[in-house]
């Protein structure tokens, strides 16, 4: 059945609005908690952002590592009781190839993300955020969303809103467990 | 067929276009009127989506953003005191004490003065509205929207 050209754009608008991105990174899509398998995960988009020294830091520089991409902000209640979660992580599995990296989503800037850092002993790298980067990652708008980056540089889940301490150690033990895939072809060779 | 779509879908726009606000909704305004020197009072009547909440003028935790309302310009109007509604308080997971916050719906109270050689006739008092949601466990970025409220000088 040939479908009237009016009813084809308002259904694309409709679906706009209602969110619908299809195969896109949009968190609002993809909420599961769990592990996506490997054939789904879809490369991390790759960003250089400020650190609070100024210092320009690249997704790829964590290249071989598992990344915990954690988007919050401090005017956010459920990102900053995550963060205790994190600095605990950071600790715990920083040896075995992992990494927390903060992205806050603060428009007021270091002037304000400085002093809760130091306030609360954050001991993982948090850079400055920006527009161009949340839209990379889906258009990030729901606080906190936190991906989980594997050692390939792919993205294994995406975790939008207050999550467990348990449901990030899941997912970043089973990734630690997983060596990478580009890593283990490389040595075969 | 396709028209009975078409229409479902265009009646489906303005209520998902308001959903898109930020999850904070105003309602209309109705015109304020008055002779020069009376005092005039606005009520601005907004709605908080079910199940999320914007902080209070006077959150409880120096972190979280207050709702405000600033008026940018008031024309024949000398703008005062902002009456805010009566916060609720309400623990959340992510907080140890319940945080003074404003749910449902509620009206912000904008007093006026005409002033004394305001011209007769209509006029726009424009201002901005600050706030910031959360639901129970995510919270969305602060955002401002625009007031705009229409008077009379009698």
């Amino acid at each position: 059945m040939k479908k009237h050209p009016l009813f084809v754009a308002l259904t694309a608008a409709l679906l706009a609005l209602t969110g619908f991105e299809g195969c896109s990174l949009s968190p609002t899509t993809v909420k599961a908690a769990s592990l996506k398998p490997d054939s789904d995960r879809r490369l991390a988009p790759e960003f250089t952002l400020k650190d609070s020294d100024g210092k320009l830091v690249h997704l790829s520089d964590y290249r071989g590592k598992v990344v915990l991409l954690d988007f919050w902000a401090t005017w956010c209640g459920p990102c900053r009781i995550e963060i205790p979660s994190f600095i605990d992580m950071q600790r715990k599995y920083k040896d075995r190839g992992f990494e927390v990296l903060g992205i806050s989503m603060d428009d007021e800037g270091w002037e304000v993300v400085k002093p809760f850092l130091a306030e609360v002993g954050v001991n993982y790298r948090v850079l400055m955020g920006n527009d161009p980067t949340s839209q990379l990652y889906g258009g990030v708008d729901a606080l906190p969303t936190t991906f989980l980056i594997d050692r390939d540089g792919k993205i294994a889940a995406v975790y939008v809103s207050l999550h467990s301490r348990k449901d990030f150690e899941d997912g970043v033990e089973e990734l630690l467990r997983s060596p990478a895939l580009h890593a283990s072809i490389a040595g075969a060779k | 067929m396709v028209w009975k779509s078409c229409c479902g879908l265009l009646l489906c726009m303005p209520l998902l276009l308001a959903q898109s606000s930020g999850h904070l909704n105003l309602g209309q305004l109705h015109s304020v009127a008055g002779k020069r020197g009376d005092a005039l009072e606005a009520r601005i009547p907004m709605t908080v989506d079910a199940g999320f909440h914007v902080n209070s003028n006077k959150p409880n935790e120096d972190y979280l953003i207050p709702i405000k309302l600033t008026w940018t310009s008031t024309g024949a109007l000398e703008a005062g005191e902002i009456a805010y509604p009566k916060p609720s308080l309400e623990k959340y997971a992510f907080t140890d004490k319940p945080l003074s916050v404003l749910t449902g719906s509620f009206e912000v109270v904008a007093h006026f003065k005409v002033a004394g050689n305001a011209p007769a006739g209509p006029g726009v008092a424009a201002g901005k509205l600050k706030y910031q949601a959360c639901n129970s466990s995510t919270c969305f970025p602060p955002k401002t929207i625009d007031v705009t409220l229409p008077y009379s000088v009698q």
